[in-house]
């Protein structure tokens, strides 16, 4: 039942992974992108990450998402529709690097396997809100605390562009 | 195993039933509270008191045509509506009606799902809803709409934030996510987060009347200056969606006021009066629907109350007052739980 499950929304993942690329109006490459990121986070809820889940779904499938949305609802779609014009070097090269990425995807799936430690078995409170909070508090405190001096930098950064083009 | 997947079953049947007729009455509700704070009558042709209007209104949902604008972009002008309705129907999932309900030799749990993430998914479906109005207001392909969608998504994601962060403070008193948790968390009157989290409360109430679109935030759909905002082109079932989603959302708004703040279901001193445990549980059921219904009809009392703030206001108060006084409730209530106040 949960294996029958995963597999439908392992084809909407891919199937909706594919109609990022391959459609042309840029609100479908939108949508299907959030219905992929919100495909990604039932994969946690089926691997028992409820908590993983639910942020994957405020985060990116909610916040980041929803300024895509804002920037492409205020663009001229019209433009974009038509079919774009490559140049001549997009031309020349695009099957050699197509080929190449295809080659590295077979070879990385039928290829030599390399041997991963067999990981801990999860205890019954995995995935939860609590033990992901002990261990980002714990374990990897030094990670936590560095992204988030990230995210201070990257704020900066952009309040300073913006303030740049109002002066 | 089969029970359990019975138990569920008929419980998410009752519950759809009931959030179903729930919404259809809340329509009357609001037209007769209207047209009693307006010193009006109200509807009163169809049935008595016009308690059979919803029906009507609902019939004449299903028989009016059916429009799709020649220029909207069909796929999402189709896909919106049900964005919309769906998420402010699924948070009912996860929402705690009350304890425990001992019937025909069984104890049902009331509630459909109690998961770790409580609270969180009630915030990641509400920002899935976003993309209803959104999407409306694009595909429908006329300013007026798109304006309104524009604005409903950047009203919904600004209050967001303020609405998140005003329950944190809750959170790390309760130290749990789980909705039930934080109802036996508030035994007794004086422990009602309402006293512990006055801040929190006001910031949570005023951001859950900008998520649900209503009065004075209403400017996703501000009649005199949008047509009817991002639902402008809609008609028949498509349209009526919509509405009753918001009617849905004001419902959760209620239902997690209750939890988060009023002490969910309970009520001081019930469980010491020593009555039958049915009777208890059925009261207790009650208490919780007296509750959200006071807040319904504050939702209704403030439509008719305050007049619609102007959009830059709106985005000021969002952002530059809710935000920090939510922060700093944060941090108050860090140093009242370090100091062992609460």
């Amino acid at each position: 039942m949960e294996n029958l499950f995963g597999l439908a929304i392992a084809f909407v993942a891919i199937f909706s992974g594919l109609m990022v690329v391959l459609h042309r109006n840029p609100m479908v490459n939108l949508v299907s992108l959030i219905i992929n990121l919100a495909s990604a986070a039932i994969f946690f809820l089926l691997l028992g990450g409820q908590f993983i889940a639910a942020i994957q779904v405020i985060v990116y499938a909610g916040a980041i998402m929803v300024l895509f949305v804002f920037v492409i609802m205020l663009l001229n779609l019209r433009r974009e529709l038509d079919p774009p014009k490559g140049g001549r070097i997009q031309k020349i090269l695009y099957l050699p690097a197509a080929l190449a990425l295809a080659a590295g995807l077979v070879y990385a799936a039928l290829g030599p396997r390399i041997a991963l430690p067999a990981p801990p078995p999860p205890g019954p409170d995995f995935g939860s809100v609590e033990r992901v909070g002990e261990l980002l508090f714990t374990d990897h405190l030094f990670a936590f605390e560095f992204v988030s001096l990230l995210l201070v930098v990257a704020m900066v950064g952009a309040v300073v562009l913006a303030k740049r083009r109002l002066d | 195993m089969s029970g359990v997947w019975i138990e569920a079953g008929v419980k998410v049947a009752v519950l759809m039933g009931l959030l179903l007729t729930g919404a259809a009455y809340l329509t009357w509700v609001e037209r007769k509270v209207s047209g009693f704070i307006q010193a009006r009558i109200g509807p009163n042709r169809v049935g008595p008191l016009g308690l059979l209007q919803p029906l009507a209104d609902g019939l004449k949902g299903f028989f009016k045509e059916d429009i799709t604008p020649k220029y909207a972009y069909r796929p999402l002008f189709l896909l919106a509506p049900a964005l919309a309705f769906v998420p402010s129907l699924a948070v009912f999932a996860v929402i705690p009606f009350g304890d425990r309900l001992p019937i025909l030799g069984r104890v049902i749990s009331l509630r459909v799902a109690d998961p770790n993430i409580g609270i969180l998914f009630v915030f990641a479906l509400a920002s899935m809803q976003v993309y209803g109005v959104a999407f409306a207001g694009w595909s429908s392909n006329n300013k007026y709409a798109l304006m309104g969608g524009l604005r409903a998504s950047a009203q919904m994601i600004s209050y967001e934030l303020a609405m998140g962060f005003s329950v944190v403070g809750v959170l790390m008193i309760t130290g749990s996510l789980r909705l039930s948790e934080i109802v036996f968390h508030q035994q007794g009157l004086f422990h009602w987060n309402l006293f512990i989290q006055p801040i929190g409360f006001v910031i949570f109430l005023v951001a859950g009347f900008a998520e649900a679109n209503r009065l004075p935030f209403d400017l996703p759909e501000a009649e005199t200056e949008l047509v009817a905002g991002y639902h402008t082109e809609y008609s028949s079932m498509k349209f009526a969606m919509f509405p009753l989603s918001e009617y849905f959302h004001m419902m959760a708004i209620s239902a997690l006021t209750v939890i988060l703040f009023f002490g969910g279901w309970q009520v001081p001193g019930l469980r010491a009066a020593g009555l039958a445990p049915l009777a208890v549980s059925i009261l207790e059921l009650a208490a919780m629907g007296l509750k959200m219904g006071f807040f319904l009809f504050l939702f209704i009392w403030v439509r008719w109350t305050l007049p619609r703030f102007r959009y830059d206001h709106l985005m000021t108060m969002g952002w530059k007052i809710l935000l920090p006084l939510s922060l700093v409730n944060v941090f108050w209530s860090g140093i009242g739980i370090l100091m062992g106040w609460f």
